[in-house]
């Protein structure tokens, strides 16, 4: 255990770094794109059955051939890395964007509306707050899917803890294995962690206790 | 004043909901929509606000049509009230309250000063403020959902059904507290319902809907006296129809010239006054006669040592109109228990008192008939004694 921090400890905390920067900056575009699309895609419900359905298609892809996929359109690093995460991080936020809007409860939106709320307005001070949760809650599983499948973006040379995993498998130590694993479910927990404290935060006070 | 020009709205399957209505709402009015649910009256309510828009006629408020107005500005103006409420779960009750004052961006004073004085006029304090609707009753609740209608003084508040949801009890405090805030501010008033005894007990006019038209449109008494035609008669039901041949007001049974003391007399003066004339409760006025509040005498004995005079200790008592029908006022007591309920005119002066004993003889004549037969029971072994 000494040895391995000794031997690798400073690489490990750089690919940690790697690793969480590559996540975050897919997350964080996931989030820029896929809630307001979420949003606008209950305006117009024909379109949201096609939408959803593409990003379902594209959930199903397997994460490896995604990676892959990139490398013609991005080349290899962490450019294309990024893509493949930010395009699987879309479905969960925006499916749980689109249902939770739509499950704001109706009379609130009459009332809210009848009293004179421009569409924006009505978006932003009654349907997201009362929907909050279920974005967050969305938010939350990308951000563990994320984290976990950035560690196949090491096999198109973006770095991150999957740099450990995949070293491991082909020189055959056990160490460097189990030395990227655990850092991976460690950080995957705590990004979790922290969604959930920020999903506490912006639930409204009426949701916490029912 | 609000006014329909044959007013229409098809959907797109081709069903009329509303076909061809004309009709004219004026200023301070209060207006009952009434129907069976498909009848149209929902859909012509909210037309007024353009919640709905119509397919062909026109709606004018004050003479302009609605359709040349932004929908947004337009509704900013009007109070809407629905049935469950509509309160944001999310926002603290003052939140609620100056929803609409908020999007005219009033100042923070002005809003604060309009929530603190609305609430006191539905007798919530000001301590209702920070909580959240649904640490509140549903009879609360909808008081703030009414007063969140006024808060922007909006001179025309639409209702649709808002009291459906409430148990019998709160819905007739909350339809007396619409009315009274309505004759106070002078608000017009679009109300939809299907309970007649709620549109004959608010509204100045009531419109009878049907298949999206307007069977009859007029004031209760009319309706009563005169039902257009069958559909209205079974709308309206035998018993109201048979009650409008006995309807009597409170003026023809009352007692008059209560036992009053006014608001500056001390506590010795009015029990004294008590003792003289053997009653054990006392109305207070002021000295042109306006009633004030009641005191009784459980309230003069606890209070002796602390205060002086009545208007220290006197509380506030539920009063009724003259000319109000006796049948409501018979409801309320039986069912709130009041011994007695006072009888003021319009400048709020004291005429009369309706008591339990002025009832006892409603429902003697009711049963027995005329008063020959009265006259003719026995009447020496028990004798009602008056007790006000």
């Amino acid at each position: 255990m000494a040895d391995f921090f000794a031997n690798y400890g400073s690489q490990m905390m750089r690919l940690i770094w790697e690793h969480l920067y590559i996540s975050m900056i897919a997350l964080g575009l996931g989030v820029i794109v896929a809630v307001p699309l979420g949003v606008a895609l209950t305006r117009t419900s024909k379109l949201a059955t096609v939408v959803i359905g593409l990003a379902s298609i594209l959930q199903t892809v397997p994460s490896l051939a995604l990676l892959a996929l990139m490398i013609p359109l991005f080349g290899i690093g962490q450019l294309p890395a990024i893509v493949a995460l930010f395009i699987y991080s879309l479905l969960p936020i925006l499916r749980n964007t689109y249902t939770g809007m739509r499950k704001v409860n109706p009379s609130l939106v009459d009332a809210a509306r009848g009293m004179g709320m421009t569409e924006i307005q009505l978006i932003r001070k009654v349907e997201l707050p009362q929907a909050a949760p279920v974005i967050m809650a969305g938010i939350r599983l990308s951000g563990t899917y994320v984290i976990a499948w950035a560690a196949l973006a090491s096999y198109i040379g973006a770095g991150g803890l999957g740099d450990f995993i995949f070293n491991g498998l082909n020189l055959y130590i056990p160490e460097l294995i189990i030395g990227g694993t655990i850092p991976v479910t460690i950080l995957a927990l705590l990004v979790d962690f922290g969604l959930g404290m920020l999903e506490k935060k912006v639930t409204p006070r009426n949701q916490i206790s029912g | 004043m609000i006014e329909f020009k044959n007013v229409s709205k098809i959907y797109g399957d081709g069903t009329k909901a509303v076909d061809e209505v004309s009709f004219t709402i004026n200023e301070g009015e209060f207006v009952v929509l009434i129907g069976t649910s498909g009848s149209g009256k929902t859909t012509t309510m909210r037309m007024i606000n353009r919640m709905i828009d119509s397919t062909s006629g026109e709606i004018l408020i004050d003479g302009k049509n609605i359709k040349d107005e932004n929908a947004v500005e337009l509704r900013r103006r009007i109070g809407y009230v629905i049935q469950q409420t509509g309160l944001m779960p999310h926002m603290t009750v003052y939140e609620n309250i100056v929803m609409v004052p908020k999007l005219l961006k009033w100042d923070k004073d002005k809003m604060r000063e309009t929530a603190e004085r609305l609430l006191d006029k539905v007798d919530m304090g000001t301590e209702f403020l920070d909580r959240y609707p649904q640490e509140l009753s549903g009879g609360q609740q909808q008081r703030i959902g009414v007063i969140r209608a006024l808060a922007a003084n909006q001179d025309i508040i639409l209702m649709d059904e808002p009291f459906g949801a409430l148990d019998p009890i709160t819905r007739d405090s909350l339809q007396e507290l619409v009315k009274h805030l309505q004759e106070e501010m002078g608000r017009t008033v679009v109300f939809v319902t299907h309970d007649m005894d709620e549109a004959l007990k608010l509204a100045d006019k009531i419109a009878i809907m049907s298949e999206g038209q307007i069977i009859q449109y007029d004031t209760p008494d009319n309706i009563l006296a005169a039902p257009e035609n069958e559909f209205v008669e079974s709308f309206l039901g035998e018993d109201r129809l048979q009650q409008r041949s006995t309807m009597q007001t409170v003026d023809q049974v009352m007692v008059k010239k209560p036992i009053t003391v006014t608001s500056d007399m001390t506590l010795a003066e009015s029990i004294r006054v008590m003792r003289d004339r053997r009653v054990d409760t006392l109305f207070v006025t002021d000295t042109n006669h306006v009633l004030q509040g009641v005191v009784d005498f459980e309230g003069i004995n606890k209070n002796r040592k602390k205060a002086a005079t009545v208007d220290e200790i006197m509380s506030h008592v539920y009063y009724v109109k003259s000319g109000t029908l006796l049948s409501s006022v018979a409801d309320k007591m039986l069912k709130r228990g009041y011994k007695n309920i006072p009888v003021v005119n319009e400048e709020g002066i004291l005429e009369g008192l309706v008591t339990r004993a002025s009832l006892v003889d409603i429902v003697y004549d009711t049963i027995w008939g005329d008063d020959e037969e009265v006259e003719s029971m026995p009447l020496e072994t028990t004798q009602y004694q008056e007790s006000e």
